[in-house]
């Protein structure tokens, strides 16, 4: 039995699915509460996972016996077994959120919302655990293609942003399978352990360069690294509540993984990082995203637009990390994957309950809401902080790995980076908190008399916002089981 | 001394305040069970740090670990002396404030003021936190929980003018913030611990430019919440919260948080030593003394007395950082002093203006004429602390600035000892013209106000009596001495 639990998450969540779609079109209250079960199944196979790989290594399972490195391989060690436990936690405590408020969804319109959902969850486990690159492709494809919608059915412009979505990530996806290629012709394998040890003898082929530079470029576009973010501030917020924060928490998150894993397990620090100078790219490209991006929230009004383009910069910091391509870097830019998953979804789904609740979207009428609603302003208040980086919360935890991290390369402009973006995290969420705790009245007149957002709107903000703070004081727990073997081939 | 009883009252000495929170919130729509947990919080607080003070003066340090912040670096309390100086000032005088708030926040009908005695018990727990810290990470932490903490403090009346300090008190703040942190990072790199030692960690290999960096990052980092010139315009601003705020702001918390962080960096992580091999100590002593004497001047000429006193305070917390900056033993002991002695004397003269604001509502000096034929009690109070504060015996600032001017002397400084002295004089001259209007000039018609109400007034009577009897009895039950000597002692060590 457990060493099938590498393919049973994927499968399963893929199977629920089906399930789910054939469930919705009797009534969409079943096919929500399949979709949570189905996730929570998930969420403690990755859990008996991941014990099972902090006691016993790591476990493989190849489809239909057929031997490496010729057949189809899932590889669970503690890098995918991290990625599991922060796609599916995530999804479990997202799928809580009503569909209504969560998916601006009218009931008979939602027939197959929860099964793409799970689809999309299904393709993002699969991405931690493929062993070969190219069903890497497979999955990364089936997340890209329950995005494109998962984005069309939210408001204003959102079929646009998909369909734009839909070039970008498609232009992502062949760079990366035509990188697969070279990689193929020159090594013959497609299997990742079997690539890492045949690739030695051949860094200096141009196919194999020009393959890593392919892939990684594929991949940045798909995970929103600044320049190549422009299709995300549009998706992310005109894409329904839960979608977003689905999005911004795990699946540009997941295509930061496929980086981590290449420069790890694919192509070796020693090819990535010191031969060409890739990380490097990666990591100036995510300095001046950070800045960018925080710059850019600052100048937005509309509160989940805000949310979108702190996006763009938080990712950043996860490209930074990969930059360093040094143990304390990649370290924080792991830690900050999780830490920015539970934050931003749980500023997402404040944005989505708070707009179901009063109709309000705009950051300038959220003045005076703190005392409406004092619960969930508590909330945004612990994961704002956690963006902006104070602790005790996860947030900072992240930041100061990946401030040992620049200075153990000796790299002061990255710190400095680091810091001025907590400066400009302060400014735009400050703004906010001020508004919140202002004791003017709510403006908007149909936010004369908002209460507190139903408990079923409330359960998961403030679950999010707990693990926020337990992630910060737990943060050495997760880096010495979980991350600290990852880093050690760097 | 780990594994004990005593381990665990650090940790108790941060919670109650923090526990307190909830209670407070709890009891929000009962004003007076409310003020019953924050006074019962802030009595429980001031009894556990003060019954750790015989077993620090044995030479026994309570200490305990809770669990591990970064591979190497846990989050760990230890008292010592220069900790338990600062925990003693801020618990003695919250239990002082939080009667003081409640005649304070009761008097002038203030809102919210749920959120107000919360933020404040908050306050506390974080500085205690900030002062029993064992290492800079624990530190940091605490001290950015303060920043947020007293943030809805400042911006309490929710006025423009409120909300723009308030802005303005947070990008100091975490700017501040920020360049420490980076010291902090660069701390582990250069020495890979985080512990606070007396005389500190660096190791022999730490060349110049290394420490020059630290220094500076730590200087600057600390330099702006303890409101070193030109660092400082944030807390003229903050001026604009109630007076129970300015008070914690000034004497309890928030700037002593940033001058005993430089106690840290200096003594504990920088060491002394390694600082004086370089020569890294005149730009401290000049940048202090800068500040001494410009701050004094700058108070001169504001007529709002909470503005002047909050130019005083800059004045003062450099006279602390001018007795770090002297690596001598005699300059330490009279900075460790002064943190204190500053604080109980300013908070008297801070509970005065509250209290003249209450009572009287007026904020500035020229219509202060009379006052003292209305309010004799609370200005006489005023009189003491201003003559403390100048330096006249026998009230407690002369003491700790007797030390700081020795310590200028013992190494021949005296530049510095002619800036103290002069700052005595400035220091009279913008205190005793209040002194006078309020007792010798006729008072306004209008002025019927007649004597501060009993709970505002007792505080301001104990704080002031406490400012006389540590001038009279430095060692009077809180041994301030003997606790200022011996820390300076063990981080001065073989420099003398």
């Amino acid at each position: 039995m457990i060493h099938n639990v590498p393919v049973l998450i994927p499968i399963s969540l893929i199977f629920f699915a089906f399930f789910t779609g054939i469930l919705g079109v009797m009534r969409l209250r079943y096919s929500q509460l399949v979709a949570v079960l189905a996730s929570a199944l998930a969420f403690s196979l990755a859990v008996w996972g991941t014990f099972h790989v902090l006691n016993n290594g790591e476990l493989s399972y190849s489809f239909g016996n057929w031997p490496q490195p010729v057949g189809i391989e899932f590889v669970l060690d503690s890098l995918s077994a991290f990625m599991l436990l922060v796609i599916t936690g995530t999804g479990l405590i997202l799928l809580l959120f009503p569909t209504k408020p969560g998916f601006k969804i009218e009931e008979k319109r939602g027939v197959p919302l929860y099964a793409i959902v799970l689809l999309l969850m299904g393709g993002l486990c699969g991405i931690a655990l493929a062993g070969d690159l190219f069903n890497l492709y497979v999955f990364l494809e089936i997340t890209s293609l329950s995005t494109y919608a998962l984005v069309s059915i939210g408001s204003g412009k959102a079929g646009m942003s998909s369909f734009r979505y839909l070039i970008m990530a498609s232009i992502g996806g062949s760079f990366y399978l035509l990188g697969v290629g070279f990689i193929y012709f020159s090594t013959g394998t497609l299997n990742m352990a079997d690539v890492m040890n045949l690739l030695p003898e051949l860094y200096s082929s141009p196919a194999v360069i020009g393959g890593a530079v392919f892939i990684v470029t594929g991949v940045c576009l798909k995970m929103a690294l600044f320049p190549l973010h422009t299709w995300l501030p549009d998706a992310h917020s005109y894409a329904p509540p839960v979608v977003a924060a689905f999005l911004a928490a795990v699946q540009i998150e997941a295509s930061a993984y496929i980086i981590i894993r290449m420069l790890l397990n694919v192509f070796t620090p020693e090819f990535m990082a010191r031969l060409l100078p890739l990380t490097d790219i990666i990591g100036w490209a995510a300095a001046a995203g950070i800045i960018i991006g925080s710059v850019m929230a600052i100048a937005q009004t509309d509160f989940k637009r805000m949310l979108a383009y702190s996006t763009v910069g938080q990712i950043a910091y996860v490209g930074l990390g990969i930059g360093l391509a040094n143990p304390l870097g990649i370290t924080g830019a792991l830690l900050h994957i999780m830490a920015h998953a539970l934050m931003k979804s749980c500023l997402f789904l404040i944005a989505g309950g708070v707009a179901h609740k009063t109709g309000i979207t705009d950051i300038n009428d959220y003045r005076g809401l703190g005392r409406r609603m004092p619960w969930t302003m508590a909330a945004f208040t612990v994961s704002a902080l956690a963006m902006i980086g104070i602790p005790p919360t996860a947030g900072f935890f992240s930041k100061w790995y990946l401030l040992l991290g620049s200075l153990d390369a000796g790299n002061w402009a990255f710190l400095a980076v680091i810091l001025a973006s907590t400066l400009l995290n302060a400014v735009y969420f400050f703004r906010l908190i001020e508004k919140v705790f202002a004791p003017a009245e709510p403006s908007d007149a149909s936010a004369r008399h908002p209460g507190e957002l139903s408990p079923r709107l409330l359960a998961p903000v403030l679950v999010f916002a707990v693990l926020v703070l337990v992630v910060g004081f737990i943060s050495v727990l997760i880096v010495n089981n979980l991350l600290s073997p990852v880093v050690q081939g760097l | 001394m780990e594994n004990s009883v005593f381990s665990y009252l650090p940790l108790a000495a941060v919670l109650i305040s923090a526990v307190a929170v909830v209670f407070i919130i709890l009891f929000g729509s009962r004003p007076n069970l409310r003020e019953a947990v924050t006074l019962a919080a802030a009595a429980g607080k001031l009894a556990i740090v003060f019954s750790m003070l015989a077993t620090v003066l044995d030479g026994k340090y309570p200490a305990i670990t809770l669990f591990s912040l970064s591979p190497g670096v846990g989050l760990a309390l230890r008292v010592d002396e220069a900790g338990l100086i600062f925990a003693l000032l801020a618990s003695a005088l919250w239990l002082v404030t939080s009667f003081y708030s409640i005649g304070y926040m009761r008097g002038s009908g203030e809102k919210r003021q749920t959120r107000f005695f919360a933020s404040f018990a908050l306050c506390l727990s974080a500085t205690i936190g900030i002062a029993f810290s064992a290492n800079l990470l624990t530190f940091y932490l605490f001290y950015e929980i303060l920043t947020v903490a007293t943030y809805p403090l400042v911006t309490h009346k929710g006025t423009p003018e409120a909300l723009k300090a308030g802005r303005k008190y947070l990008v100091y703040l975490i700017t501040g913030g920020v360049i420490l942190l980076a010291g902090i990072a660069y701390t582990y790199q250069v020495a890979g611990t985080l512990d606070f030692k007396p005389g500190g960690v660096m190791p022999d290999t730490v060349g110049i430019s290394q420490l020059a960096v630290l220094f500076s990052l730590f200087l600057i980092g600390f330099g702006f919440k303890s409101a070193v010139m030109p660092l400082h315009s944030w807390l003229p601003s903050a001026m604009v919260a109630p007076t129970p705020v300015s008070a914690l702001l000034h004497a309890v918390a928030v700037v002593k948080a940033g001058v005993f962080g430089l106690v840290r960096a200096v003594g504990f992580v920088l060491g002394p030593e390694t600082l004086a091999q370089f020569g890294l100590a005149g730009i401290m002593s000049v940048v202090a003394g800068f500040t001494v004497v410009a701050a004094s001047l700058l108070a001169f000429r504001q007529d709002n007395l909470k503005a002047r006193l909050a130019y005083s305070t800059i004045g003062h917390l450099s006279y602390i950082v001018l007795g770090l900056s002297l690596f001598s033993a005699a300059g330490w002991t009279g900075a460790l002093m002064h943190i204190f002695n500053h604080g109980v004397m300013k908070i008297t003269l801070f509970f005065c203006a509250g209290a003249i604001y209450v009572t009287a509502h007026l904020q500035n000096i020229s219509q202060l004429d009379g006052i003292g034929r209305r309010m004799p009690w609370t200005m006489g109070a005023f009189t003491v602390a201003a003559l403390g504060l100048a330096g006249v015996p026998p009230v407690a600032g002369f003491i700790s600035k007797w030390h700081l001017v020795a310590g200028t002397l013992q190494h021949q400084q005296f530049v510095f000892a002619v800036v103290l002295l002069l700052s005595g004089l400035f220091n009279a001259g913008y205190f005793f013209p209040i002194v006078y209007r309020a007792f010798f000039k006729q008072p306004a018609e209008s002025l019927h106000s007649g004597e501060a109400r009993r709970l505002m007034l007792v505080p301001i009577l104990v704080a002031a009596g406490l400012s006389l009897l540590l001038g009279i009895y430095p060692d009077f039950l809180v041994h301030l001495y003997n606790l200022a000597e011996s820390a300076a002692r063990q981080v001065i060590g073989g420099i003398g």
